[in-house]
């Protein structure tokens, strides 16, 4: 397996806490793989994704033990601007990440860039390049300010690929969105999925989650209760007693299945659903 | 009889943006209501207009018997609470407790009364552990509660709930319906603009669809939910499993898993 993080035995405790509120977490990232974080509010989905790009422990500090490599490097001895380059953290509120220094949705893209150094030509293209990649060119000379939560939302999440990550870490981009917004943005998590871009995706929309990721880590109070390929996770009734909702296929599913309907497996797709429900009227001979 | 009456409203912004258009929607006392629709449709003007936020630029907004235009909102607030989308833009105390207390404190109710307000609705949302916490140590989804229990204790007869939904885990969904249906045996009015569409089919039964400005439809959530021309036409998507039922051709029109259930058995 090539993983691009490693964590071995890692707690953690915020400096003013009683408590960890990550407990003795083991797992690897493999590389190229959308992630998703499931789990109820104040499970430890942020705080995970604060020690994923560093913020713990070079920003809030707290007590943090075990071993946490990210590309074979140790987060401890990496500096924030080191973790940057390869790490790149797209914040739940697209209000919170503009920076408000800039006018136009143009030189909100390219901040990031002007503060590695890159050169003014090189920013340009690259500039170009992502707003045509997640289709935000129509918004060029904006100002961020002006834009809808989606809007927004899209430009915050170009602002951090245009500086290239291997790795995003996206805290719940959705929350605030409505459906239409909601899809942009996973669109925009399907083309960086295709560039082989490894994704940590935080994500209450449990129906999207089956859709796009590959496997599901369910951190439920500060432990990772259920770890594994998003159809076994998602297919399992373990879940909601760790207050994890299931796809509504999945409900149907599992409620079919204790009423004595023989499925092969429990869907969490609509994909999956339609395959599974006329594979059943067919064996039963109902037509419709 | 309409608590709620809005005629042929139009609300233009003072920078000649218009909002809503032409609006009209009659709602009764005790009815629980589920406002849906794209964001820019006109979703989140149509409720300010109903607790006098915003005043119509045309037609007249009543509420029960008052014309807003003629009330202060610090008036019509006692028949109508706002919890606002975004938690944070309601939110102005250092702790809990005084945040849920100012509205019952402001109606001028006595001491005892304000007290058991302030108990009974941080009860209902759910807060009562944080009372004395200052409401920016809580996660955005629990400050959303709280601003869920501050409405909630001025005991308007009308509450109106902004996309309660946004980013609330499942133990929050169930808590957010047991509000719905513990204010709805109160006897209020309860009128949720939301993008959950599950949300709308476990908790309601009146639907108002909202798009480009308008009211495209008013009716039961199955007429909604099966009417394929205003869903595309305000950009909404069934709920999975009525999709699912489509894509399948079942005879019936289904909204739930039991639905399914029934009819597939």
């Amino acid at each position: 397996m090539n993983s691009v993080i490693k964590i071995s035995n890692m707690s953690y405790k915020y400096p003013t806490g009683k408590v960890d509120v990550l407990k003795n977490i083991n797992i690897e990232i493999e590389k190229g793989l959308l992630y998703a974080v499931v789990g109820p509010n104040g499970g430890g989905k942020t705080t995970f994704c604060n020690v994923l790009r560093g913020f713990i422990p070079h920003f809030y500090r707290g007590d943090l033990r075990g071993e946490v490599l990210v590309n074979g490097k140790n987060i401890v001895e990496s500096t924030l601007g080191e973790l940057s380059l390869s790490v790149g953290f797209v914040f739940q509120n697209p209000f919170i990440q503009i920076s408000g220094v800039k006018e136009t949705v143009f030189e909100e893209v390219a901040y990031g860039l002007e503060n590695l150094g890159v050169h003014p030509d090189e920013i340009r293209t690259r500039v170009e390049a992502i707003l045509k990649l997640v289709k935000i060119e129509h918004l060029r000379d904006k100002n961020p300010f002006e834009l809808s939560g989606g809007q927004r939302q899209r430009v915050a999440l170009a602002s951090i690929i245009v500086m290239e990550p291997d790795i995003l870490v996206i805290d719940e981009p959705t929350s605030q969105l409505d459906p239409q917004g909601t899809e942009e943005v996973f669109e925009i998590i399907q083309i960086m999925k295709e560039k082989g871009k490894t994704i940590i995706l935080v994500e209450h929309k449990i129906e999207l989650i089956a859709e796009f990721a590959d496997r599901v880590i369910l951190l439920h109070d500060g432990e990772i209760v259920m770890e594994g390929t998003t159809q076994d996770v998602l297919s399992d009734e373990k879940a909601l007693s760790y207050d994890v909702m299931l796809p509504q296929y999945a409900m149907l599913g599992l409620e079919l299945k204790k009423r004595g309907v023989p499925l092969r497996k429990i869907p969490i797709t609509e994909e999956q659903a339609v395959e599974e429900m006329n594979w059943w009227m067919a064996e039963r001979g109902v037509r419709i | 009889m309409s608590f709620i009456s809005l005629k042929n409203i139009t609300f233009a912004y003072p920078n000649g943006h218009t909002a809503v258009e032409n609006v009209s929607m009659e709602i009764g006392k005790g009815e629980t209501v589920a406002i849906v629709g794209q964001n820019g449709a006109g979703k989140t003007t149509a409720v300010k207009l109903m607790n006098g936020l915003l005043k119509p630029t045309k037609g007249d907004v009543i509420i029960d018997d008052w014309n807003t235009k003629e009330h202060t909102t610090a008036q019509i607030s006692r028949k109508v609470g706002y919890v606002f989308q975004n938690p944070d833009d309601q939110i102005f105390h250092s702790d809990v407790y005084s945040e849920v207390e100012f509205g019952p404190k402001k109606l001028g109710l006595s001491v005892e009364q304000t007290k058991e307000n302030v108990m009974k609705a941080a009860k209902l949302a759910g807060i009562e552990p944080y009372l004395q916490e200052n409401p920016y140590n809580l996660p955005y989804s629990m400050r959303k509660f709280v601003t869920m229990a501050a409405v909630v204790a001025m005991d308007c007869d009308v509450i109106i709930l902004d996309e309660p939904t946004a980013g609330q885990d499942m133990q929050g969904m169930q808590r957010i319906s047991s509000l719905i249906a513990a204010l709805k045996s109160e006897g209020k009015t309860v009128i949720t603009i939301t993008h959950d569409m599950e949300f709308v089919v476990q908790n309601f039964e009146r639907v108002i669809v909202m798009a480009h400005k308008n009211v495209v439809a008013d009716t039961n959530k199955r007429d909604i939910f099966w009417n394929h021309a205003i869903l595309e036409e305000s950009m909404l998507k069934q709920p999975h499993i009525s999709r699912l039922s489509h894509t399948l051709g079942l005879p019936k029109q289904i909204l739930t898993i039991e639905e399914f259930v029934e009819t597939m058995l």
